[in-house]
């Protein structure tokens, strides 16, 4: 008998049910909900009459239009204030355990979850929001779904899904200095193009991505989504047993050691077979750059603007440059930036701040330079502020914000004015993503920071 | 509750390219249930901007009724909003015809009890043709043989349906009476699920 795929491994060990015909019932271990994707859902429960089945099994956190100052206040914003309210109200009537501002657990919900030791291998885990591939970093199975599918989870703790295709995408070799797994990222969408996974489920392998630690695996998983895949996921190690040991919901004692020799079990079979398999070498990657209006536009630091993208059309590139204000056959080294974005799903974590606090260390930001960074959860604010990091930001002059989504997508007050250009660490570089009119280059927290001290896009190689 | 057999007259829209935004204005979608979107159906093409109904579109137009929506190629195209399907069957159709509709649209009718049923392009024209000379006309659509009818001219067409998608409608479920039908085995799946 063939082996089998991480993928498949997971997906089998949770189907529920399954027909000719028919998609299979998926169960769902755990479910995460927050403010802007639950509301319809609950109030489809209500029409019906039915309970959550599985309270237990999901968590809430507040953070898509949060405000990232002054989170002790009520919020300002009506629209937002309205929805924080809304998640509480249900929250409550359906016993489902909430984070609120201000709770010492509250943050992104792709930060807190794993944070807290609640994602891990194995698990199937389901989010309204896109970027619940994030998870899949465990060897999970984790992915993004729409509010009626919200709702159908809550109802029944299961999901109705067609299986995707799969794809291993391997990376290996080992990353030059300044490189890092968000680069690993952006290159490998560039190459595959924003479409390029539609309809797979990828497992990311090979040399380079086993060395990453599980932060920088869950910044892979996290932008998976955006070459068009289902989700992502890597096979879970002792880097991944390493990280989820002690934390509050990751198992103890005996079950522990049950767990581990369980989740041993799960990396793909020699023998398994995907759908399609791609191979990349990280001596080829450099720090890389979006310079246009989708996560696959993207180029070397070094490198100039192509005359037309990966699997893209002309008149795509010509709206897309358009948009961004640039030309093609033009370098990004040495261009003036106005805004930096240090935060979002992608980048937000403990290890982030650290990497951008060691670089920025002593340094200043340049003038004329706004830059905001902020810290994926109230966990990972104190940590920072613990070790200190805090101080070395205001140092350099960084506004540092409270936890949530934050210029990720501009649903609160972080806006990027219009026209003006944003170095951003965050997963997406569409039109107005950032604010209306704002323009987007996507980078790693090093690119970022190197951007933040010289005021214009850097190569960070020629600054370490 | 169920749908297996349906005989109506029909409401015809021959115009192609029906996108989202036609069907549901985005202004529309702010709110926090799924309820009384049919009042908007169409909204801009019903209304006036002094919110008059407009004499000439054919949903103001008493001539034309039905449970039967019988539109133009390519319909449900643009942005995915689910809203254009709970729009239309708020409103009280139970079937779209057209000769073609955009993937998402299906799935979203599909998943909200709402049944598209895609014919030939000389099909619709003749149902348009039909509708015209006797807006009293009337059109089967049988979901069992996955067949619709002009009962006028005796014509009929077979159209194809996802077998899981057909049980619903037959049934009357959505996703979520289907899987709590099958609560025991979701029950069974837990007392064995692995779990630390
Ligand atoms: S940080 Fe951005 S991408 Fe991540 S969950 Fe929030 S809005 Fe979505």
């Amino acid at each position: 008998m063939a082996g089998k795929t991480l993928f498949e491994k997971v997906w089998e060990s949770h189907v529920v049910s399954k027909k000719p015909e028919y998609p299979e019932v998926l169960y769902i271990d755990r479910h995460y909900i927050h403010e802007v994707t639950s509301p319809q859902a609950f109030d489809g429960l209500r029409r019906r009459g039915l309970p959550v089945l599985r309270p237990e099994q999901t968590t809430a956190t507040a953070d898509h239009n949060v405000p990232t100052l002054n989170q002790h206040l009520p919020i300002q914003e009506p629209l937002s204030r309205f929805q924080v309210q809304k998640l509480r109200e249900n929250c409550e009537e359906f016993g489902v355990e909430l984070y609120d501002l201000g709770h010492e657990k509250q943050g992104i919900v792709h930060v807190i979850g794993p944070d807290l030791g609640l994602t891990q291998p194995g698990m199937t885990m389901v989010c309204g929001d896109s970027h619940t591939s994030t998870h899949g970093a465990f060897g999970s199975i984790a992915f993004g779904i729409g509010t009626s599918q919200v709702e159908q989870v809550l109802a029944t703790q299961c999901l109705l899904q067609y299986r995707p295709k799969t794809m291993r995408i391997e990376v290996n070799g080992t990353l030059a200095k300044g490189v890092t797994a968000k680069d690993i990222i952006l290159y490998v969408i560039s190459q595959l193009s924003a479409a390029g996974g539609t309809g797979y489920f990828v497992e990311f392998a090979g040399t380079a991505i086993k060395s990453l630690s599980m932060e920088a695996r869950m910044t892979i998983c996290n932008m998976s989504i955006e070459m068009g895949a289902r989700g992502g996921m890597i096979a879970p190690d002792e880097t991944t047993f390493e990280y989820l040991k002690g934390r509050e919901f990751a198992p103890k004692g005996e079950a522990w050691d049950q767990a581990v020799a369980y989740w041993k079990t799960l990396p793909s079979d020699p023998d398994a077979s995907y759908d399609r398999v791609e191979v990349f070498q990280a001596e080829d990657i450099e720090p890389w750059i979006t310079y246009g209006t989708n996560p696959g536009m993207g180029m070397g630091v070094s490198q100039t603007i192509p005359e037309v993208a990966v699997n893209g059309t002309a008149k795509d590139m010509v709206k897309a440059l358009d948009y961004m204000g640039l030309d093609p056959q033009q370098p990004l080294k040495g261009k003036k930036i106005d805004y930096v974005f240090i935060g979002s799903c992608t980048n937000s974590r403990i290890e982030d701040l650290r990497a951008v606090a060691d670089f920025v260390q002593g340094k200043k930001k340049a003038d004329g330079v706004t830059v905001w960074i902020v810290p994926g959860s109230k966990g990972v604010e104190a940590q920072a502020k613990e070790e200190g990091l805090d101080k070395v930001f205001t140092e350099a002059g960084f506004e540092l914000r409270q936890p949530g989504c934050s210029a990720c997508l501009g649903m609160n007050e972080d806006k990027v004015p219009a026209g003006k250009y944003c170095v951003s660490t965050s997963n997406r570089n569409f039109e107005g993503r950032q604010g209306p009119g704002a323009r987007t280059f996507l980078v790693s927290p090093l690119m970022a920071a190197a951007a933040a001290v010289t005021g214009e896009i850097s190569d960070i190689r020629e600054l370490i | 509750m169920g749908f297996k057999k349906l005989t109506s007259t029909a409401v015809p829209l021959p115009i192609e390219n029906i996108d989202t935004d036609q069907i549901i204005p985005a202004r529309f979608l702010k709110a926090t249930t799924r309820e009384g979107f049919g009042d908007n159906l169409f909204r801009d093409w019903r209304y006036d901007n002094a919110d008059q109904p407009k004499a000439d579109f054919v949903l103001n137009d008493d001539t034309y009724t039905g449970e039967i929506l019988v539109a133009g190629k390519n319909f449900g195209c643009g942005s995915s909003r689910e809203h254009a399907a709970w729009a239309i069957k708020d409103y009280g159709f139970a079937v779209v015809v057209s000769s073609f509709f955009a993937d998402i649209f299906k799935g979203n009718s599909l998943n909200n009890g709402l049944l598209p049923v895609q014919v030939t392009d000389e099909f619709l024209q003749e149902l348009f043709k039909t509708i015209e000379q006797d807006p009293k006309a009337k059109i089967t659509v049988d979901l069992e043989a996955e067949q619709i009818i002009n009962e006028q001219t005796g014509n009929s067409e077979q159209f194809e349906i996802n077998a899981y998608k057909k049980m619903c409608l037959i049934k009357g479920y959505d996703d979520i009476d289907y899987i709590l039908s099958g609560k025991e085995e979701i029950e069974a799946f837990e007392a064995k699920r692995v779990t630390f």
